[in-house]
């Protein structure tokens, strides 16, 4: 058990450090949340930077472009761009976080050629297409049909909770293309281009009022057979290879920030007076015990993704269950601190209330990690 | 940075878990609580039979496996090793529901002559609460008018303190830290926490395996996994705080453990009990064994409402 970082370590931190203290104070102003094109052109600008620096695919491997950074090198980088109020990976999630290493891990050379270097340079934006409105939890049951005509395919169906599906240039797209095999084998991965014609993006709006994702209607939208990753068939797998490639790195930056906020928390607390109550008091005392433990559990996931070489952790499950609530937690007891003040939506702690409320929906429900700790950790029986 | 357990200290939780799996089974579990009955004057804390329910010559042979020295120089007779090393230990002691004045037997080593090696039984006065006063050879503080009460763990005798005789330095507002000693209390009692609360997730989910209802085993029943899925993940984030504040020995970051892992062990041993079903209100099944532990535990070096306080004040020390 150690929790000192190498001298390497501590000298790629401090170099990092150098760097944000250099950048970020030339940074453009933040766009507003609403104007998209904005925040494609802020994100991009921001990916620029890093590749110009050398930060760019840190944790991809050395021959995609990236830099192979070990997993304790990406924490120290996700902790320190956090702590030092860098710009989040936003419209670069999708390319640099899934698309990207399934392409890295799973394309041919020309589709690597082709589709990563743009990532890394902050000149293509990636979403996802994986999700349907009637494949959620289930994914494996999703719908949407393609099927070859010469050297496309013919794509049809819908795709939702697609994240900067209005500014992305690709999407990466789960479809069916044989409906008579089971129901994970008769899917394929393709990468759609987002003006081809036929493709209808209609945002979302979320229960706190933005649209951060949209529904994305697909009516027979032609994608090269020169697009598709992995065999025709096997896109489950192809997908599963990259989600599982889980390396315990997943919400550094969000732990490190829910820590900040939660002293802001108690330091406003402190000040309107709501701190001389003592239940109030030991509930955030709580949650600093449990964001501290979540903090280590990072550090605990991260180490073994290092040890193991990256093989998938078991730690993911019980993370995001663990943290999810936490989150949740947290801006709830905020709300307690700010008393009527939280029904201002003014406020970003009550927006933060709000946006919490997705934290144990998406990327698998609670319920759904709570199967998955069950049956693939503890080795219960699979429910029937 | 690599938080994960070194092959040393991988060898060493083994080689204790072989010991107490040798030395403290079942068998021997169920054995102390037969004598800790047959004393009679378990609520008088009385022992008319003069019976000890103790079993010394294991006491020895933790002694002599370093059990309770582990920290102590090598120069002075001990292993020398740290409190990484020593929070593993304690998590094997909870696993088996080890019973004894340990803790306090192994803060002694090196400062009482004869714990060390396990040639003495030492106990310490706590908040409020002496365990295992009448066996105890040394007592370490002021247990002046201790009463004996009739301790719900059977193997956990107890005696209170008269009234305002064990508070710590400064009372309740002032807040003064901790001696030393509590803090590393409190930390190893965190350790026989996670150690009890691992044992009860790993009993149901053995349980929920084999026992069958409606045609199928129970642990194929979500309502059933996700109560185990919930016992794990708080055993998971309990280790990483626990092991944590064992390589910091920071004040801050022990509250946070202790907090975690009282609640992985109550919680833990309730779910436990719950999957167990009726079976698991009787006396002859071994979770209310460990609930009751981890209920006493929890009154250990400082409680959960002081933890929580220590850990809101850091808040606005601005620490974090």
């Amino acid at each position: 058990m150690d929790l000192a970082y190498t001298p390497e370590e501590e000298d790629f931190r401090a170099r990092l450090r150098t760097w944000l203290a250099g950048v970020l104070p030339a940074l453009p102003p933040k766009p507003s949340p609403d104007d998209w094109p904005a925040r494609r052109a802020y994100d991009l600008g921001w990916q620029r930077m890093l590749y110009d620096a050398g930060y760019a695919g840190l944790h991809w491997p050395v021959d995609a472009g990236g830099r192979g950074a070990t997993p304790t090198q990406h924490l120290i980088y996700l902790e320190e761009t956090e702590k030092a109020g860098a710009p989040y990976v936003g419209a670069n999630f999708v390319g640099l976080l899934h698309a990207g290493p399934t392409i890295a891990s799973e394309g041919s050379a020309g589709q690597r050629a082709r589709w990563l270097p743009p990532v890394l340079r902050g000149e293509e934006v990636w979403c996802q297409g994986f999700s349907e409105p009637g494949a959620g939890s289930d994914l494996a049951a999703l719908r949407t049909r393609a099927w070859r005509d010469g050297d496309d395919y013919v794509v049809s169906g819908s795709k939702i909770w697609t994240s900067h599906a209005e500014v992305a240039d690709w999407c990466e797209l789960l479809v069916r293309t044989d409906p008579g095999a089971r129901k994970h084998r008769g899917i394929t991965w393709l990468a759609m281009p987002m003006d081809a014609p036929g493709i209808t993006v209609r945002p979302l709006r979320t229960l706190a009022g933005s649209t951060e994702f949209a529904e994305v209607f697909l009516d027979e939208v032609r994608v090269p057979v020169a697009n598709r990753v992995g065999a025709e068939n096997d896109g489950w797998r192809v997908t599963m290879v990259t989600l599982s490639y889980e390396r315990g790195t997943a919400f550094v930056g969000e732990v490190v920030a829910c820590r900040r906020v939660l002293a802001e928390v108690a330091r406003e607390a402190r000040k309107n007076g709501r701190w001389d109550d003592a239940a109030l008091r030991r509930r955030l005392g709580r949650l600093n015990a449990e964001f501290r433990a979540l903090w280590r559990l990072t550090q605990w996931n991260v180490s073994e993704a290092q040890g193991t070489g990256g093989v998938p952790g078991v730690g993911g499950s019980v993370f995001k269950l663990s943290y999810s609530h936490a989150r949740q937690e947290l801006f709830d007891a905020a709300a307690e601190v700010l008393g009527p003040e939280a029904l201002d939506q003014g406020r970003q702690w009550t927006l933060d209330r709000l946006s919490s409320l997705s934290y144990t929906i998406a990327a698998g429900t609670s319920q759904i990690q709570r199967n998955i700790v069950a049956e693939r950790i503890l080795g219960l029986p699979k429910g029937r | 940075m690599d938080f994960r357990l070194t092959d040393d200290q991988r060898a060493l939780r083994q080689g204790i878990r072989e010991l107490l799996e040798g030395r403290f089974g079942r068998e021997e579990l169920r054995a102390a609580l037969g004598r800790a009955e047959r004393r009679g004057g378990a609520t008088d804390g009385k022992h008319p039979e003069g019976g000890q329910v103790l079993d010394r010559r294991l006491w020895r042979e933790l002694g002599a496996a370093g059990f309770f020295a582990l920290r102590l120089a090598e120069a002075e007779g001990g292993v020398g090793q740290g409190l990484p090393e020593a929070v593993l230990a304690f998590e094997e002691a909870g696993r088996v529901l080890l019973p004894g004045p340990l803790i306090a037997t192994h803060l002694a080593a090196g400062a009482v002559a004869g714990a060390a090696t396990g040639e003495v039984v030492v106990t310490s006065v706590g908040a409020g609460l002496v365990e295992w006063l009448d066996e105890a050879d040394v007592v370490r503080g002021n247990a002046a008018g201790a009463e004996p009460l009739a301790s719900v763990d059977p193997l956990t005798p107890l005696h209170r303190l008269p009234a305002s005789t064990d508070r710590r330095p400064g009372g309740g507002e002032l807040r003064a830290p901790w001696p030393p000693d509590t803090l590393l209390a409190s930390l190893l009692t965190a350790a026989e926490q996670l150690g009890s609360a691992a044992r009860t997730c790993e009993t149901a989910v053995q349980h929920a395996r084999t026992r069958e209802q409606f045609g199928q085993p129970i642990g194929a029943f979500q309502a059933v996994q996700h109560l185990c899925a919930g016992m794990l993940v708080r055993v998971e984030v309990a280790r990483a705080a626990v092991y944590a504040a064992s390589v910091t020995a920071d004040p801050v970051d022990i509250a946070a453990a202790r907090l975690l892992a009282d609640e992985a062990a109550v919680r833990g041993a309730r779910d436990c009990l719950q999957v167990h079903g009726g079976m698991g209100f009787t006396w002859e099944s071994d979770v209310h064994l460990h609930l009751k532990r981890a209920w006493i535990r929890t009154h250990r070096a400082g409680e959960a409402t002081q933890g929580e306080e220590e850990l809101a004040d850091d808040l606005v020390a601005g620490t974090v």
